[in-house]
C-alpha cells in the first residue's frame, strides 16, 4: 500500500516537470473522442483516422510547417456533460491553447458553440452540429463544411425523385424518417417538412430513443404504414439495429437511405448479406488506395504508432476522421500563412478556416486526389460546397461504392430556413450580425 | 479529543434542540462556509469552478431534494431527472418571457412550479407504496420527457428541441450564458445550496420533518399517533420537488447553458441522484453532499490522475474509472450499508467518547 502511495505521489510530482521540459511551440489539437459506450463502434474509427493523419504529419513533415502537433485526447463517451468537462479542461492546454475543437457530437457542438465564441476557439463540426452555423455572419467561430444535414436531406429528396422518374412523381409518396431522438436526429425534420409541402409527398417522423437498441415498435410501424422510402439519422448501435430490423421485415434496402453517419462498415456488417444495397450519404471516397493512406502506413503503422488495426485503414469512418484532420491541418497551415508565424492560436486558426480553399490541385499534392470535393470557405458561407453524393453497400464484396455524382442541395428550401434559424439564435443570444464586406 | 464537550452546558430546551447542538459542529459549519465563500473562489481556477465544483454543488442540491423524499419520508422516486427537467424548462420559459424579474426569483419560481408538478405526481403515493410507487414515478419520468420533446411551446419551437439559456445578470455580473463570470456563477450556486441546505436541516428537525420520519418508519403507527399521511406525503413530494426543480434550473441555466430533454434529463439522471443518496446516506443532509462528491468529483479526479499522472490513454482511463468507481461503491456499501454519512456519524461518536470509545 505504501509503495502504491509513493508511486502515485511520484507520478503527481513528475507530471508538471515533464510538461515543463517541452519548450518548442506545439500546436495543441484536442480530440473529444469516444472509445467507450454505445457510440464507440463509430467513435473509434473516426478517432483513429483523425489521430493517425496528424501523427503522420508529425512523423513525415515534422508537423505543420515545422511546428509539431500535440494531440490531446479526452474521452467523452458521446456524453454532453463529459464533453463540456473535457472542453473546460483542454481549452487552455499548453502554450498555444486549444487551436480547434472537433466535438463529433451534435449535442456537444450545441453546448460549445456559445462558449467557444467567447473563448475565441474555432469549432469545426464537419458535416454535423448546428446547421444554421453555415451562416458565418452570425456564427463566426463555427464551421460545418462540406455540407449540412439540411443540404443532405434535400439531396436525398432529389435522389428519390430521380429514382421515381422525376420530382413530380414524389406526389403522394410516403417517406419516413427514423431518427435518433436528440438534437442531432431532429435536425432534418423541418427541411423534410418543407420539402414535403413543396413536392407533395407524405412525411412521417419516427423517433428512436438513446441508445437505440430497441426499435421493434418503430419497424413494426414501418411494416404497417409501408412508406415508399425510409431515411435514417442514426449513430452508434442504433444504425446496426435499424439495418437488422429493416432486413427482418424485408424492407427493400435500396429504398433505405442513411445519413452519412449511418453508413459505415460497422453499421452494415452485422446484418450480413441482408444489408446488400443499403444507401447512405457521403462526401468522400471509401478505401485505402490513396497516397495519404500509404504515408500513414509507412510513417505511422510501420513504426508501431498506429492508433488502430492496420487492416481497418480505409474504412468509411476512418476516412471521415482523416478528411477532418486534413481540412483542420490545412486551415492551420493557412492561418500560419496569413499571420506569418508558426505560433498560431485559436483566433488565428479561425482566420485560416475562413480563408480555406482546397482545390483538386491541392488535394493531389496531399495525396488525396479525387478523395473528396473541393472546398472553398468564405466569411458568410461556412458550409462550403454543400454537395452530397450517395454510396451503396455491396455485401458480397464487403465494400462501399459511390453510386451517384455529387448533387447540389435545394438551396431554395435550405437558405430561408438557415436565415430564420440563425436569426433566432442571434435574437436569443444578443448577437449582432457582422458585416462580410 | 476534538469533540471535548466539557463545559458545554445546555440550560434551555432551545440549546438542546439547536440546529447544531455541539459547539464544535457549529465551528466546523462556519469554517466550511468561510472556505466556500472566502477561500475557494480565490484559490481555484476556471476549470475547477466550472467543470468540477458547479456540477458538484448542483447535484448536491438535487440529492438533498431526493433525500427529503426518499431518505426522510421513505417514498422511493425514480422521477428526479424529469423533475429537474421541469425546473429547467420553467426557468427557460421565465427567462425568455419575463427577463425583468431577476434570475434568483426565477430559480425559486421554477422550484415552485416543479413543486406543483411533483405534488401532482405524488398523489399515487397515497395508495401505493415501495416498489410500486417507484414504478409510478417512473411513469412521471417518461411522460414528462416525452412532453418536453413533443410540445413545441416548451422549447419555443426551436428546430432541434434544444433550449439555450440567454444571458442574465445578478448585481451586475453575468451568471448565465457563455460570457458568465465563473466566480459569479459559483457564488450564486453556492449561496443557493448553502441557504437551502440549512433550511433542509432545519425543516428535518422540526414538526414536519418528524412527521416525515414517522411515515417512513411505520406509516400505520404514524397515522395512529395523529400524523396525517396525506399532508405528510404530499408535503414531502412538494418540498423535494422544489429542491430538485431549483437544481434543474441551475443545472440547465448556469452549468450547461443549453440542454435537450432526452439527454440531459433521462432516466440515468434519476438513477445517478438516487445512487448519490444511497451511497451518501439516506436521511442525512451531509450524506447528500458526500454522495454527490463521490459520484461527481471522484470520477473526474480519478480520470485526471490516470491521464495526467500516469499517462494512460483516455479510453483506458475511462474503463478503469468505471471499474474503480463500481468497486468502491460495492466496497463502501459492504463496510457501511447506511452510507458515507453513517461512517462519519460513527467516527464522530467515537471522537466524542475519546479516549474510551466503545
Amino acid at each position: 500500500m505504501r509503495r502504491l502511495t509513493r508511486t502515485i505521489l511520484a507520478a503527481l510530482m513528475a507530471a508538471p516537470l515533464m510538461s515543463g521540459i517541452a519548450s518548442a511551440y506545439e500546436l495543441v489539437m484536442p480530440t473529444l473522442d469516444y472509445r467507450t459506450g454505445p457510440y464507440a463502434p463509430n467513435g473509434i474509427p473516426f478517432a483513429n483516422g483523425y489521430g493517425d493523419y496528424l501523427n503522420m504529419l508529425n512523423e513525415r513533415d515534422g508537423g505543420i510547417n515545422g511546428a509539431r502537433i500535440s494531440l490531446v485526447p479526452c474521452e467523452t463517451g458521446y456524453n454532453t456533460k463529459k464533453g463540456v468537462e473535457c472542453y473546460e479542461k483542454l481549452k487552455g492546454e499548453g502554450q498555444s491553447g486549444a487551436l480547434v475543437f472537433q466535438p463529433l457530437s451534435t449535442g456537444i457542438t450545441y453546448q460549445l458553440i456559445p462558449k467557444a465564441s467567447v473563448d475565441e476557439i474555432p469549432i469545426f463540426s464537419m458535416g454535423y452540429g448546428r446547421t444554421s452555423a453555415a451562416n458565418g455572419k452570425v456564427f463566426p467561430w463555427v464551421f460545418n463544411f462540406p455540407a449540412t444535414y439540411w443540404s443532405q436531406a434535400t439531396v436525398f429528396v432529389q435522389y428519390i425523385g430521380e429514382k421515381e422518374g422525376g420530382m413530380e412523381n414524389l406526389k403522394g409518396k410516403k417517406i419516413a424518417l427514423v431518427y435518433h431522438n436528440s438534437a442531432y436526429g431532429k435536425e432534418p425534420i423541418r427541411t423534410l417538412e418543407k420539402a414535403a409541402e413543396k413536392y407533395g409527398f407524405e412525411f412521417m417522423a419516427m423517433p428512436v430513443d438513446h441508445p437505440g437498441q430497441e426499435q421493434k415498435a418503430t419497424w413494426l410501424q414501418i411494416r404497417r404504414e409501408k412508406p415508399d422510402w425510409v431515411m435514417m439519422w442514426g449513430w452508434g448501435v442504433m444504425n446496426q439495429v435499424a439495418i437488422k430490423e429493416a432486413a427482418s421485415i424485408r424492407y427493400p434496402m435500396d429504398r433505405f437511405i442513411g445519413v452519412w453517419w449511418s453508413g459505415s462498415e460497422n453499421d452494415v456488417l452485422p446484418a450480413g448479406a441482408a444489408a446488400d444495397g443499403y444507401l447512405s450519404g457521403a462526401f468522400h471516397q471509401p478505401g485505402d488506395n490513396f497516397g495519404a493512406h500509404d504515408d500513414i502506413k509507412k510513417h505511422v503503422y510501420d513504426k508501431g504508432m498506429g492508433l488502430g488495426d492496420r487492416d481497418r485503414i480505409g474504412e468509411v469512418l476512418y476516412n471521415r476522421g482523416l478528411v477532418a484532420a486534413m481540412w483542420t491541418s490545412e486551415a492551420i497551415r493557412k492561418a500560419m500563412e496569413i499571420h506569418g508565424t508558426n505560433e498560431v492560436r485559436g483566433v488565428h486558426v479561425r482566420d485560416g478556416f475562413e480563408a480555406l480553399e482546397i482545390d483538386e490541385a491541392r488535394l493531389k499534392e496531399l495525396g488525396l486526389e479525387g478523395f473528396t470535393i473541393p472546398v472553398k470557405i468564405s466569411c458568410e458561407n461556412h458550409e462550403g460546397p454543400g454537395q452530397v453524393a450517395l454510396q451503396q453497400w455491396d455485401a458480397k464484396a464487403k465494400k462501399w461504392n459511390l453510386v451517384s455524382g455529387f448533387y447540389e442541395p435545394l438551396r431554395d428550401i435550405t437558405a430561408p430556413l438557415i436565415a430564420e434559424d440563425s436569426a433566432q439564435f442571434a435574437a436569443e443570444n444578443n448577437v449582432t450580425e457582422r458585416s462580410c464586406n | 479529543m476534538i469533540y471535548r464537550e466539557t463545559g458545554q452546558f445546555k440550560a434551555h430546551y432551545q440549546d438542546d434542540q439547536a440546529l447544531f447542538p455541539i459547539a464544535q459542529d457549529r465551528y466546523v459549519v462556519f469554517a466550511i462556509l468561510l472556505i466556500t465563500f472566502g477561500v475557494v473562489p480565490a484559490l481555484l481556477n476556471e476549470y475547477w469552478l466550472n467543470a468540477i465544483l458547479l456540477p458538484f454543488l448542483i447535484y448536491s442540491l438535487a440529492a438533498l431534494g431526493l433525500n427529503i423524499l426518499t431518505g426522510y419520508c421513505g417514498q422511493l422516486s425514480l422521477g428526479t431527472g424529469a423533475f429537474m427537467a421541469v425546473g429547467a424548462f420553467s426557468v427557460y420559459k421565465l427567462m425568455v418571457a419575463f427577463p425583468g424579474i431577476g434570475f434568483s426569483p426565477m430559480v425559486v419560481l421554477s422550484g415552485v412550479i416543479t413543486a406543483a408538478v411533483g405534488t401532482l405526481f405524488g398523489l399515487p403515493s397515497l395508495r401505493i407504496k415501495g416498489f410500486y410507487l417507484a414504478v409510478a414515478t417512473l411513469a412521471a419520468q417518461f411522460f414528462l420527457i416525452w412532453l418536453f420533446n413533443k410540445v413545441g411551446w416548451f422549447f419555443n419551437y426551436s428546430a432541434t428541441g434544444m433550449i439555450n439559456a440567454p444571458p442574465m445578470t445578478i448585481f451586475g455580473s453575468i451568471v448565465t450564458g457563455p460570457e458568465a463570470d465563473p466566480i459569479a456563477k459559483y457564488y450564486l450556486v453556492a449561496a443557493f445550496v448553502a441557504v437551502f441546505a440549512l433550511a433542509a436541516k432545519n425543516v428535518a428537525r422540526g414538526r414536519i420533518g418528524r412527521n416525515w420520519m414517522a411515515i417512513r418508519d411505520m406509516d400505520i403507527a404514524a397515522e395512529l399517533i395523529g400524523v396525517r399521511p396525506l399532508i405528510a406525503k404530499l408535503s414531502a413530494f412538494a418540498v423535494s420537488s422544489f429542491y430538485v426543480g431549483m437544481a434543474g434550473a441551475l443545472y440547465f441555466a448556469v452549468w450547461l447553458g443549453s440542454a435537450e430533454p432526452t439527454e440531459a434529463f433521462d432516466i440515468n439522471q434519476s438513477f445517478l441522484v438516487l445512487f448519490m443518496i444511497i451511497i451518501g446516506g439516506l436521511g442525512s443532509v451531509l450524506g447528500s453532499f458526500l454522495g454527490a462528491a463521490f459520484l461527481v468529483i471522484m470520477p473526474i479526479m480519478l480520470k485526471n490522475l490516470m491521464v495526467d499522472g500516469f499517462g494512460t490513454t483516455s479510453a483506458m482511463a475511462e474503463h478503469i474509472q468505471i471499474i474503480v468507481v463500481g468497486v468502491l461503491i460495492i466496497g463502501f456499501l459492504i463496510v457501511e450499508p447506511h452510507g458515507l454519512a453513517r461512517l462519519w456519524r460513527i467516527a464522530k461518536e467515537k471522537m466524542r467518547l475519546w479516549p474510551f470509545p466503545y
